[in-house]
């Protein structure tokens, strides 16, 4: 018998801001522990909370891009709990008043259609720090974790969605299309290793028709790859329970990606009874329509839209148009690259030897170590006749390595192709010349034979050239000479 | 309502608050007083009040996003019972 | 010894500081000496700071000597432990806390240094100022001046006690129930907590965020006026601080009160009212009238409802507020913690005392699953009510006055078996705090030889007309002037 798969996402955004979303502190990715954690951060008594005008306008911006309904009056309450990476014991939160109401995100399947997953709501918190394992610091081994709490204090939004997804493939393409939103807005780095999105998956499975499954949430999902991944064992994992006879027990688990196992949190075993009230440190936060207006005029360029704009001013296929548009800096480099050269070249430079490359060295497109003006130049090379495709991948070899002029890497390497047709002529008479029997072989030969006969001469005038004469130009005046032999 | 010692125990481990047998009878005793006091909410009339937060009808104000704090690590941890490595130490964490 | 006698307000400090009668440093010395040989009777202090006292003094007269210093420049004050110091403990009457050195200041703090107050120590009250007569604390209870077998009321406590044994000019303390108002009228005292969002919360370690406001203690509504002009501020730092203007509280101190409406609620003299405390506060309402006051009767229907909604609201935000204290990041850390939920139900244990345990657990109750429609929720419906009684009121009178506390100061140990005994000392003064409006006590006689006050509630940001309420009445009686015998030999 058939099984379906319910999934529901809550994904952590990372809001970009400069200072914490209750307090001036850095969010600087990567300082020395606890240098960003100030008196508030550090709930030392008596120390208040003053919220950040830009985690509320990039909260805004992210609920105009997902037509949703913008909380007005919106408000904070506090969620107690205790843990050591909660410096106050509570976290400040968004319940009975979000920032952004319901909305809805279009996803793209892989057979061609779409689908609505829609949003419940998406409200602002602040993130908590960091409890370190003792392995990772000091090297003592004295059973005791290490609290950093820089991260605490950081701005997130957590996007909270119906349960609309119903395989692996749907909530991997949804958790793509949150990170192009929310990147090409310019509200999160979208940076997964440094955990700038994380993403919960709620999980249930049943017969279809019957009622809703019990549900198991898998925390902190920081790559594409672990969540697909995690979904398909962990569905896998619930049937199996299911079909020899046992119940899924609600829960939380956590997924480790190197080791492909998930197992129960051992922390959230304790039934958690949060609490929630409103915080009395903090007011209701009004957002007025001239704010939500003028924001809404100036919003950067959505994923959808600029896909569409990529197919018709690029000229793009919809498939290379979507990847292309996706995330914000990849979008604005291809048009940067595109701006003074092939735009369709340089897609296929993008989406081929750029890719293939990041991808084998594990490197995220922003640690991408050529720049757009020098893939630009690649390709106008290209499109001139100046290099062969064979002689763009050695410049590109080049340009990868940290050499950073094109032009200069040709004449540095003699990578220019020969494309005087003066010279391309003279080589071409010179090996002809030089090879009477094998021209006697050509002239004698059947029609039908002598295409693959020129392969020798082709390869002479090469050899002869150094590789660098333009093959088409080489192909062209060797067919007109040897049929002038006929 | 009344409260058994058996919810002044979950309560308390809720509160993180070790309670000893000892204490267990009065601190029951003592919070049963307050509330039977509190208790005399019920007989009020709120249907349609709407809750209130705060006791004025201020706003929130924002601030701008600039970092305003600079690192003063050494002054919060001075006074720490246990840091190592500009960590905060605690008993083991599980997750 | 020091054979200078000097004044003991702060108007008639300042204009002797000027005169040059005395200086900061002689003042300070004099205060500083009185503490070490008085106060081991009052217990009034939790930390004295002689040193840096006389430091501030010292800079004072330079700052005199120049000319045009603020009027609190060279006076000595002394603050509620729990206002942060940068530098200096702020126990909060708390074991938890004992350990406790904040590199940061409270913004009042800062205040005061930026007028030039001088710093006597920091004052003892009930732990995290939860309670009515200062018997909370870790270091054990402030006693009354004028008999020290009883309670100087609380949480203040210590802020009430060194201005009635003369042991600082006058002090900063807080108020989330009554802790200003009460202290001040068991210890014969002038105090006002005034409008929430008046003062900055900022460094003041917070018991119920919703209610706790900034105050101070005095001898005359002349010196609360003086001391209020520094308190008050607009602070960016704390988000329920209100922006707007701090009108100077002296100017209008001696405008006449004819035709002043006072409401007097029927609510406050009920069932529970002490005989000689009703007959001071009745006397003190026909000397108003004398004023050329008009008193008018009014009806604040849901008094009875404050006390219970309080006993939700304070500790459901108390309950969170305090989770901080955790034993991780300062304060105090129980031994040898054997994991982690060891260290915090230990350090929470050791270091809180019964009352704030007691208080955190009924808060965490009241917002607990189940029970938080039918008591927080409910309790905020009431709140509502409460306040609106008083917008209400405020509509047909300018200000409203009864009695501060049902009763004088009590014994030491008398109400400490029964929470809820205690919790009924603040009947009068809750509801001020429910609402957020501005109150004050001041000394309007005596009942069995212990003062009693008078309460004056006002409208929202309206204490410079308080103020000018109280210090006329005070320049007709002279219940402000009077001393503990043992204090004024």
């Amino acid at each position: 018998m058939s099984w379906e798969t319910v999934i529901g996402l809550e994904v952590h955004v990372q809001l970009a801001t400069q200072s914490k979303i209750f307090s001036g502190s850095s969010t600087a990715f990567g300082a020395e522990p606890n240098t960003q954690a100030s008196a508030v951060d550090l709930a030392m008594p008596g120390t208040l909370p003053v919220p950040n005008e830009a985690a509320f306008k990039y909260a805004v911006m992210f609920g105009l891009a997902i037509d949703a309904e913008i909380g007005k009056e919106s408000a904070f309450e506090r969620k107690n709990y205790f843990y050591p990476d909660l410096p106050k014991g509570y976290q400040t939160t968004q319940l009975e008043k979000p920032i952004v109401g319901p909305g809805r995100v279009e996803i793209a399947l892989d057979d061609g259609s779409t689908k609505d997953v829609r949003i419940h709501h998406a409200h602002l918190e602040e993130d908590a720090g960091k409890s370190l394992h003792e392995a990772f610091f000091g090297g003592e081994s004295h059973g005791m974790s290490g609290i950093d709490l820089n991260r605490a204090g950081t701005p997130l939004i957590e996007v909270v969605t119906e349960p609309d997804m119903s395989n692996a493939a749907e909530a991997v393409a949804m958790a793509k299309k949150l990170h192009s939103i929310v990147t090409s807005l310019g509200i999160c780095d979208g940076n997964m290793s440094q955990g700038s999105m994380r993403f919960d998956v709620n999980i249930s499975v049943r017969r279809p028709g019957e009622p809703l499954g019990t549900r198991t949430e898998t925390k902190n999902l920081n790559s594409f790859k672990f969540m697909e991944e995690c979904i398909a064992r962990e569905v896998q994992r619930q049937i199996d329970v299911i079909e020899d006879g046992g119940q899924v027990v609600q829960e939380t688990r956590l997924y480790d990606g190197a080791s492909k196992v998930s197992r129960s949190m051992r922390s959230k075993e304790e039934a958690n009874d949060y609490r929630y009230f409103p915080c009395p440190d903090l007011l209701p936060v009004v957002i007025e329509d001239d704010y939500i207006e003028a924001l809404r005029k100036t919003l950067p360029e959505l994923p959808d839209a600029r896909s569409t704009r990529f197919q018709s001013d690029y000229g793009l296929s919809a498939y290379d148009a979507n990847l292309l548009s996706a995330d914000a800096t990849t979008a604005s480099y291809f048009e940067s690259a595109a701006q003074q050269s092939d735009a369709k070249l340089v897609a296929n430079w993008m989406m081929g030897e750029l890719a293939a490359r990041l991808n084998a060295e594990e490197k995220e497109f922003a640690d991408n170590p050529i720049a757009a003006e020098q893939l630009s130049a690649l390709v106008a090379r290209i499109s001139d006749g100046t290099l062969s495709n064979k002689m763009a991948r050695q410049v590109f070899d080049h340009l990868w390595t940290g050499e950073s002029d094109v032009d200069a890497i040709i004449d540095k390497h003699g990578l220019k192709q020969v494309s005087d047709s003066g010279a391309i002529e003279a080589l071409v008479d010179e090996v002809i010349a030089n090879s009477p029997q094998q021209v006697d072989n050509y002239v004698k030969a059947d029609e039908a034979k002598r295409p693959k006969m020129m392969g020798y001469f082709v390869g002479q005038i090469m050899k002869a050239s150094k590789g660098q004469a333009n093959p088409q130009q080489v192909n062209a005046v060797l067919a007109e000479k040897l049929a002038g032999l006929l | 309502m009344s409260i058994e010692q058996k919810d002044i125990a979950k309560v308390a481990t809720l509160a993180r608050l070790a309670i000893s047998t000892e204490e267990i009878d009065d601190t029951t005793d003592r919070i049963n007083k307050v509330l039977n006091l509190v208790d005399q909410l019920q007989a009020a009339d709120t249907d349609s009040i709407a809750p209130m937060a705060h006791p004025l009808d201020a706003v929130q104000r924002l601030r701008a996003d600039s970092v305003t704090e600079t690192n003063n690590r050494d002054g919060f941890q001075a006074i720490a019972p246990a840091t190592e490595d500009g960590l905060y130490l605690v008993p083991k964490v599980i997750d | 010894m020091h054979t200078k006698t000097f004044p003991n307000t702060i108007a008639e400090l300042a204009a002797g500081l000027r005169a040059g009668e005395f200086t900061s440093v002689e003042l300070t010395q004099h205060y500083l000496d009185r503490i070490q040989q008085l106060d081991s009777q009052y217990n009034s202090f939790i930390t004295v700071t002689p040193e840096l006292a006389l430091q501030q003094a010292a800079a004072a007269d330079t700052r005199l000597a120049a000319g045009d210093a603020p009027l609190l420049c060279g006076i000595p004050i002394a603050h509620k432990d729990l206002f942060c110091t940068a530098g200096i403990k702020t126990s909060c009457g708390s074991k938890m806390l004992d350990n406790f050195v904040p590199p940061y200041s409270a913004t009042i703090v800062e205040n005061y240094q930026r007028d030039g107050a001088v710093m006597l120590g920091k004052l003892n009250m009930d732990e995290f100022a939860m309670g009515s007569s200062n018997e909370n604390s870790f270091y054990g209870p402030a006693k009354n001046p004028w008999d020290t077998e009883r309670v100087p009321g609380g949480s203040s406590g210590g802020s009430a006690a060194a201005v009635a044994a003369q042991l600082a000019v006058a002090t900063t303390a807080s108020d989330t129930g009554g802790s200003i108002r009460q202290p001040a009228s068991l210890c014969g005292l002038t105090g006002i907590k005034p409008t929430y969002g008046r003062a900055s919360r900022y460094g003041m370690v917070a018991f119920a965020s919703s209610l706790d406001q900034a105050g101070v203690i005095t001898r005359s509504a002349e010196d609360a006026a003086i001391m209020l002009n520094t308190l008050a501020s607009y602070d960016p730092k704390d988000s329920t601080s209100i922006d707007r203007e701090v009108p100077d509280y002296t100017t209008d101190l001696g405008d006449d009160l004819n035709g002043l409406k006072i409401g007097v609620p029927k609510e406050y003299f009920e069932a529970g009212l002490d005989a000689d405390t009703e007959k001071a506060v009745r006397n003190a309402l026909a000397e108003y009238e004398k004023l050329g006051a008009e008193l008018v009767e009014i009806t604040l229907p849901h008094t009875h409802l404050a006390v219970p909604a309080y006993y939700v609201i304070a500790p459901a935000e108390a309950s969170a507020n305090l989770s901080r204290f955790d034993g991780v990041r300062y304060g105090y850390r129980c031994e040898d913690p054997q994991d982690l939920m060891d260290l915090y139900t230990r350090s929470r244990a050791e270091g809180f005392g019964q009352e704030v345990k007691q208080r955190i657990m009924v808060g965490a109750y009241a917002l607990s699953a189940g029970y938080y429609d039918a008591y927080y929720k409910k309790a905020q419906q009431v709140r509502r009510l409460i306040k609106k009684d008083f917008v209400d009121a405020f509509e047909k009178v300018d200000v409203i006055m009864g009695p501060t506390c049902p009763n004088p100061a009590f014994k030491l140990g008398e109400k400490t078996a029964d929470p809820v005994a205690m919790y009924l000392e603040d009947i009068y003064t809750i509801s001020t705090n429910l609402a957020g409006l501005p109150g004050m006590s001041i000394p309007a006689g005596f009942s069995s030889g212990l003062p009693v006050g008078l309460q004056i509630t006002g409208n929202y940001f309206d204490e410079a007309h308080m103020l000018n309420i109280a210090h006329r009445f005070q320049q007709v009686t002279d219940w402000h002037k009077q001393m503990p015998a043992e204090v004024q030999s």
